[in-house]
């Protein structure tokens, strides 16, 4: 048809699609800021929440890189009668003999407790446990020692003890050389104990060698935990073979755990509870959807006479729906980014905080522009179609 | 070539019965300076929905620059809008905030030319109506009669061969309306057809030929005889 006539509207670039629809938000900055918000307060909270969700989990498996994933844990579990079973003293020379294994150690919980002096009466413990150690634990448990030394072969045989960092705050000392009341008699405290994430128990401990232990504090030298280390690939295999290696005549006796799994575990959860949180901001995002579908609605009622003046101007009915459709979406758009740059500074905030590192994945970023987009084209589409259906003359003449 | 408008036998009938056109014959030539007269509800605005095609007729035949307006599809009357015709209205219809420049230039942006192209069709353009002064002006720093003069070089930046003036003076003032009627005429000169709707007897005898409707029916001007004569005008006052 057009052919015939040889009348063919001019085309829209996307240069000036994009300035007619902006043109329309730059006469109402305010009205454009309050329905913008609304999207910019979903996409906020979408983004923060995929953000500090990912940066805990990322501070998490940081830390678990870090700690390693290969340390098993072997303790007594309980007898066919329900009594609490025993480890054999033999255990850790076993469990040092499983080719795999590189370091092991053990630790012996001891009837005593430690005390800053003999006045404080032996019920108040203080929560801090006293327990025999093999000199390769700190190897073992790849921990550090702030202040002092780790118990070596000579000092193993000594009253002295070596506290871990918990412990040590507990019992209010923070250097070495004091002394402290255990199991009736002074020892020497000749080292404290970093952090151990792997091994808190540890952290409430205070640590004597083994022979001490046995000569001055009546333990039995039975183990009640051995730690143990292998190459990656073996922690498997390890884990099959150590009960009937520690206890070959109960191996049922003996409960063989991973540290590691409890942060893997909550990594895992890190990400679980933000369903709830994301689909808040999704709703978020809905009622931010709807102001800008008002506000649009509104815009083509109160701009009729330009709409008049544009078809007289020999816009055609598509053009003046892609008019209100681009000022939608950048409207919407607007807010995404907004939005988008909000959540990511919020993120970025919390984890600074929590001394996690940042993470704001670029997926949710995408996600977010996706939705925008989306949300913007589907509050515009009505609007737009009123706006185009509007004749010219009843444009014009409202007054 | 036949006049640039032709209408035969027009009527309009608006939904509750409203007859604003009763057969209405009418050719405007090219290069007419020609008003529209009659008293509100005479059929003026039709008639400019009609020649502008705005709207269409419920029967007869409109004929803008030889195409039959009926046969024409929106887009298509959207093109013959913004090639053949330019329109300017009682009220200025200027964006608030827009420079002049940039009202005029908007004037072309349904014609497909570059934004470059129009912005210099847009500076000529107010050169023609004498604001040349006045380019970065936005409309809030114009008086009423300049504001008028921007919505004509909006109106005629494009080149329409066809101007549709709405009571163009009707918001201004007399010194400031005789500019705007000036500019006018200017472009007439230029070779322009220039069609004025209007109740002012005043404005319709400045033309050149007059038509004058009165319900729904041209009484006066049927035929295409330039220089109306005034007495017949004056006979007809209101």
């Amino acid at each position: 048809m057009s052919r015939r006539t040889g009348l063919t509207p001019g085309r829209l670039g996307p240069g000036d699609v994009l300035r007619v629809g902006a043109a329309g938000l730059r006469a109402r900055p305010a009205r454009v800021i309050l329905s913008a918000l609304g999207i910019a307060i979903g996409i906020a909270t979408m983004i923060a929440v995929i953000g500090i969700s990912s940066s805990s989990r990322e501070q998490l498996l940081r830390q678990l890189d870090e700690l390693g994933t290969n340390l098993l844990t072997v303790t007594p579990g309980k007898t066919m009668f329900g009594d609490d079973a025993k480890l054999p003293t033999t255990a850790l020379a076993m469990v040092q003999r499983i080719r795999p294994v590189r370091t092991a150690a053990a630790t012996g919980a001891v009837e005593a407790s430690v005390r800053r002096n003999n006045h404080i009466p032996e019920t108040i413990t203080g929560g801090i446990s006293v327990q025999a150690a093999s000199t390769g634990l700190l190897t073992t448990l790849e921990g550090a020692v702030v202040k002092g030394a780790w118990l070596n072969d000579a000092t193993a045989a000594q009253p002295a003890v070596v506290l871990g960092a918990e412990a040590a705050k507990r019992l209010g000392l923070t250097r070495t050389g004091v002394q402290v009341w255990m199991g009736g008699r002074w020892f020497t405290v000749i080292g404290i104990l970093g952090p151990m994430p792997l091994a808190p128990e540890i952290e409430r401990s205070a640590l004597v060698g083994f022979p001490a232990a046995e000569e001055l504090l009546g333990f039995d030298g039975s183990p009640t935990t051995i730690y143990e280390r292998s190459s990656d690939e073996a922690v498997e295999s390890v884990r099959a073979v150590l009960p009937r290696t520690v206890n070959p005549d109960n191996p049922e006796e003996v409960t063989v755990s991973r540290p590691s799994d409890a942060l893997e575990a909550k990594a895992a959860a890190a990400g679980a509870f933000t369903n709830l949180l994301l689909g808040l901001g999704a709703v978020a995002l809905l009622v931010g959807g709807v102001g800008v579908a008002n506000t649009m609605v509104i815009s083509v009622l109160e701009r009729r006479k330009e709409i008049g003046l544009r078809r007289s101007l020999g816009a055609t009915r598509g053009q003046v729906r892609l008019q209100f459709l681009a000022e939608s979406l950048l409207l919407s758009a607007l807010g995404g980014v907004a939005g988008a740059v909000l959540g990511a500074l919020a993120t970025a905030a919390y984890a600074l905080s929590r001394d996690w590192p940042p993470v704001v994945p670029p997926w949710a970023l995408g996600g977010a522009v996706a939705a925008t987009l989306l949300i913007g084209t589907a509050a515009g589409i009505y609007p737009a179609m009123r706006a185009a259906r509007l004749s010219p003359t009843v444009a014009l003449s409202t007054t | 070539m036949t006049g640039i408008v032709e209408l035969v036998a027009v009527t309009k009938t608006y939904p509750g019965g409203v007859h604003a056109l009763r057969g209405v014959d009418l050719t405007i030539a090219r290069g007419d300076l020609l008003a529209i007269v009659g008293p509100s509800g005479s059929g003026k605005s039709t008639m400019l929905h009609m020649i502008g095609t705005l709207d269409r007729p419920a029967t007869g035949t409109v004929r803008v620059a030889g195409h039959d307006v009926a046969a024409l599809s929106d887009r298509e009357l959207s093109a013959l809008r913004s090639r053949h015709l330019g329109f300017v209205f009682q009220q200025f219809h200027l964006a608030p905030g827009v420079s002049a420049l940039d009202n005029v230039a908007d004037g072309l942006l349904y014609t497909g030319t570059n934004r470059r192209a129009r912005r210099e069709r847009a500076a000529a353009a107010l050169e023609r109506v004498g604001l040349g002064h006045r380019l970065g002006h936005k409309p809030s720093q114009l008086s009423g009669g300049e504001q008028q003069r921007v919505a004509v070089a909006r109106a005629v930046a494009g080149d329409p061969p066809l101007l549709l003036a709405d009571e163009p003076t009707g918001n201004l003032d007399s010194s400031a309306g005789a500019d705007v009627l000036a500019v006018l005429a200017g472009l007439h000169e230029s070779g322009t057809t220039v069609a004025v709707i209007t109740h002012d007897a005043e404005i319709a005898s400045w033309c050149h030929r007059q038509v004058r409707l009165r319900d729904g029916l041209i009484v006066d001007g049927h035929d295409h005889d330039d220089r109306g004569p005034v007495a017949l005008l004056k006979g007809a006052g209101r």
